[in-house]
C-alpha cells in the first residue's frame, strides 16, 4: 500500500498529478490555499495506492513525497 | 514506511519554485537534481545559468552558478571548464538563449567538442517576456509578436536543435526528449544522465533539448499545454537521439 | 621569458608574456589588428604551460569565456581593439557587477565603425565612462612605452584581482606595433586570496551564485551603493600619474598613453625657447587623477590637453580644473601621432604674443 505526501505550500494547483494518478487518487480539495486556488488532496479510502510515483514525476513543483 | 520518492538532496533548503503553474522548468530541474545526487557531482559542479526564466535554477539547486550575460551561458560554461578541467560544468538555457541570440557560441562550443553539457529548454516561445516569436515558434503560431501567426515570408522557420548540434563533431550526445507524459520523462532523465556522463568520460560536448510547455504564454491549462506539446510540437521535433558516440 | 635582462620586443608581444609571467590562466581572444600577435604568441606559448588558450568565435565568445574563468577565480585575460571592445561592453558591465577580476587589453585602432587599423586614442570613453549599461566603473591603465606594457599588465592582474573589479589596460596600435627594449622581471605582486569567493564546486559548503540579477530594490541600491564606496577606495589607493617640470610651470600638457611621450618631448623643446611648460600624464584613466590636476590648476597653472581623438580626455581635465585655469586642445582624430613640432607650435599659439619676445 503506499501513500503520498503532498505539500501545499509548493503547490501551485496546476492539478496535473489529478490528470496524472492512473487511479484517480488524488483529487480537487474543497479548500483553498492563501491565493484562493483550491488545493488537492490524496483519497485513497480503499488503500489502492501501490506508489507508482507518477504523481510526484509529473509534478512541476516538488510538492508530492511518496513512501509504501 | 519507505520512500519512493523524495526531494533530490541538491535541493536548496525549503526552495519553492517560483514558476508559473504547471511550468515544465520544475520538472526539467528535479531530473538535473536528481542526476547530481546519483553521480555524486554537487562539490564539483559548476553551472552556467542563462538569461530567462532558466536563470533561476540557481534559487533552487544548492550548487555553485555563474550568471552568464543573455546567449552566452554556453560561452562562460567553457571559460569555467578551461580554467577548471576537474570540474562539472554545465548550462541551463532556454531556446532564445541557446538557439538565437547565443546560437553562435552554442555551435562553437559544440563544434570545440568542449567539455561541458548544455541543457535547453524548447517552448517554442519568450517565456520570460511574456511570450514573443521566438526561433522555436512553430508555424502557424499565434504570438505577441506573430499575430498573424508565423508564417514563413515574415519569420521564416523554426530551429532544429538537437539535429544541428548532432552535426557538429565535436559532439559526443545530443537529444530530444520532451516531458509532457511519464514515459517521455523517464526517457529525458537517461537522455540528460547521459549527456552528463560524456563530460565525465571526456568523450566531448553532451546536449538535451528538452520540449516543455509554457501554458502561461500558450493561453492553455497545464494539461492542454502537454497536449499542444505532445500533438503539435512532436511531430515538428522528433523525440530521439541524433549522436551518441558512446553507441557508435 | 622572466629576466632582469632587457630584451627588444614589440608591445603586443610584451603584453602577452607580461599576461604568463602574472599567472593568467586563461586567454580566450578573436583576431583584429593591431592586436592579433598577443593572441598568436599566446595560442603557442598557453597550451606549452598547460594552461587554457581558445580562439574564440567572436568577441562576444571571448570576453563571457573570460566571465566564466574568472567566476572561478583564475586569472583569465582578454584583447582586442576598439569596434571589437565594443562588442564587450554588456559583458564588462555583468562582470563589474559580478565583481569579476577580468582583465581586457585594448589595443586601439581608429574608428568609429570599423574605423582603420591605424592608431587612435578614440576608445578614452568608452575605457573610462564604458559602453556597457548601467552605473558602473572599471579600472583603466594606459601605457605609453614598451617597458609599461609589461608593467602595467601586471598591475592589471593584481588590481583586478585585488579589488574583484575588471581591469582594462589601454594601449594603442603605436605600442603594440612598436619595438623597444624592455625588462620583464617578475610579477611583483603578492598573490590574493579568493577563496571566499571563487565558484570551486559547493564541496563542503552550500552552494554560492554570482548574478548581476537584481530583484529587491533596497538590496539593489545597497549593492551600487558598495560598489562606489568600493571605487571611492581605489580611488583613494590607486589613482597614479606623472608629473615633471610642473613646479613652476605656466603651462602644463597633458596625454594619455603613448602621446606621452611627444608631451615629454614637446615640453623639453618648450623650455628651450623659454617658455615654462609642465607635463602630466595619468597612468590610471579611471580613476582618473581629477585632484591633482585640480592643485595644478589652483597654482595658477594653464593646460593643454593633446590627444588623437576629438577632445575626450579633455572634457575630464576641464572638469578636473572647474574653472579654475584655462584649458585648450591640441587633437587630431586619428592616424599619424601629433608631432613634437605640431604640439610646439601649437602651444606658441594658443600662449599668443606673451612669450613672442622670449629666448
Amino acid at each position: 500500500m503506499g501513500l503520498i505526501k503532498l505539500n501545499n505550500s509548493r503547490c501551485k494547483s496546476c492539478y496535473l498529478c489529478v490528470e496524472t494518478c492512473p487511479k484517480g487518487l488524488i483529487k480537487k480539495s474543497d479548500k483553498t490555499n492563501r491565493l484562493g486556488d483550491y488545493i488537492v488532496e490524496f483519497d485513497d479510502p480503499k488503500g489502492e495506492c501501490v506508489a507508482c510515483a507518477m504523481c510526484a514525476k509529473r509534478c512541476p513543483d516538488l510538492a508530492i513525497e511518496v513512501f509504501k | 514506511m519507505q520512500t519512493v520518492f523524495s526531494v533530490p538532496k541538491v535541493m536548496k533548503k525549503d526552495f519553492k519554485f517560483t514558476f508559473c503553474p504547471g511550468c515544465d522548468h520544475g520538472v526539467a530541474m528535479r531530473l538535473v537534481a536528481e542526476i547530481i545526487d546519483e553521480l555524486d557531482l554537487k562539490e564539483k559542479t559548476i553551472c552556467s545559468s542563462a538569461i530567462g526564466c532558466s536563470v533561476f535554477i540557481y534559487d533552487f539547486l544548492n550548487i555553485d552558478c555563474i550568471e552568464a550575460p543573455h546567449g552566452r551561458a554556453c560561452a562562460s560554461a567553457t571559460g569555467v571548464k578551461r580554467a577548471n578541467p576537474d570540474k562539472f560544468v554545465f548550462t541551463y538555457q532556454g531556446d532564445g538563449d541557446f538557439a538565437s541570440i547565443g546560437w553562435a557560441e552554442s555551435m562553437h562550443t559544440a563544434l570545440r567538442g568542449e567539455k561541458v553539457s548544455a541543457i535547453c529548454i524548447n517552448n517554442t516561445t519568450y517565456g520570460m517576456t511574456g511570450g514573443q516569436h521566438g526561433p522555436t515558434t512553430l508555424m502557424g503560431q499565434v504570438t505577441t509578436t506573430s499575430p498573424f501567426g508565423r508564417n514563413k515570408e515574415y519569420y521564416g522557420y523554426p530551429i532544429k536543435m538537437a539535429e544541428h548540434i548532432a552535426l557538429c563533431d565535436g559532439t559526443a550526445f545530443s537529444a530530444r526528449v520532451a516531458l509532457d507524459s511519464i514515459p517521455h520523462i523517464n526517457q529525458a532523465k537517461q537522455a540528460l544522465k547521459k549527456a552528463f556522463e560524456v563530460q565525465l568520460q571526456g568523450l566531448g560536448f553532451g546536449f538535451v533539448e528538452i520540449l516543455s510547455s509554457c501554458p502561461t504564454n500558450w493561453h492553455m491549462t497545464p494539461k492542454q499545454a502537454h497536449d499542444r506539446v505532445r500533438d503539435e510540437m512532436i511531430p515538428v521535433f522528433p523525440l530521439g537521439i541524433f549522436k551518441d558516440v558512446t553507441a557508435e | 621569458m622572466i629576466s632582469d635582462k632587457k630584451v627588444l620586443i614589440k608591445g603586443n608581444y610584451a603584453i602577452a608574456q607580461a599576461a604568463i609571467n602574472a599567472g593568467c590562466q586563461c586567454y580566450f581572444g578573436y583576431p583584429i589588428t593591431p592586436q592579433t600577435e598577443i593572441g598568436e604568441y599566446l595560442s603557442a606559448k598557453m597550451p606549452e604551460l598547460g594552461r587554457g588558450y581558445v580562439c574564440a568565435e567572436s568577441e562576444l565568445g571571448a570576453i563571457n569565456m573570460v566571465v566564466g574563468a574568472s567566476a572561478t577565480g583564475v586569472k583569465a585575460m582578454t584583447s582586442s581593439s576598439s569596434c571589437a571592445i565594443a562588442l564587450m561592453q554588456e559583458a564588462l558591465s555583468y562582470a563589474y557587477s559580478d565583481e569579476l577580476p577580468a582583465v581586457v587589453v585594448n589595443v586601439m585602432r581608429a574608428g568609429p565603425g570599423l574605423g582603420y587599423v591605424y592608431p587612435a586614442q578614440g576608445d578614452y570613453n568608452q575605457a573610462v565612462y564604458g559602453g556597457g549599461n548601467g552605473d558602473y566603473k572599471i579600472i583603466v591603465l594606459a601605457p605609453s612605452t614598451v617597458q609599461e606594457c609589461i608593467d602595467y599588465t601586471y598591475r592589471a592582474f593584481y588590481l583586478a584581482q585585488k579589488y574583484r573589479n575588471p581591469v582594462m589596460l589601454l594601449a594603442d596600435g603605436l605600442l603594440g606595433q612598436m619595438m623597444e627594449p624592455a625588462c620583464f622581471g617578475e610579477y611583483p605582486y603578492p598573490e590574493v586570496d579568493v577563496s571566499s569567493w571563487a565558484l570551486k564546486g559547493a564541496k563542503g559548503r552550500d552552494g554560492k551564485a554570482i548574478y548581476s540579477c537584481a530583484r529587491d530594490e533596497q538590496e539593489h541600491i545597497r549593492k551600487i551603493e558598495r560598489l562606489f564606496a568600493k571605487f571611492e577606495l581605489i580611488a583613494e589607493n590607486e589613482t597614479s600619474y606623472e608629473e615633471d617640470l610642473t613646479k613652476d610651470a605656466d603651462i602644463v600638457l597633458t596625454a594619455f598613453g603613448s602621446m606621452t611621450r611627444n608631451i615629454k618631448a614637446a615640453t623639453r623643446a618648450l623650455r628651450e625657447k623659454g617658455i615654462k611648460a609642465g607635463w602630466f600624464r595619468p597612468i590610471t584613466l579611471s580613476p582618473f587623477p581629477t585632484k591633482r590636476i585640480y592643485e595644478l590648476a589652483k597654482e595658477g597653472k594653464d593646460f593643454v590637453v593633446v590627444e588623437m581623438n576629438m577632445g575626450q580626455m579633455f572634457k575630464d581635465v576641464k572638469y578636473a580644473i572647474n574653472g579654475e585655469a584655462h584649458v585648450d586642445l591640441i587633437n587630431r582624430p586619428c592616424g599619424e601621432w601629433l608631432s613634437v613640432e605640431e604640439i610646439v607650435s601649437s602651444v606658441e599659439k594658443i600662449m599668443g604674443g606673451k612669450y613672442a619676445n622670449c629666448i
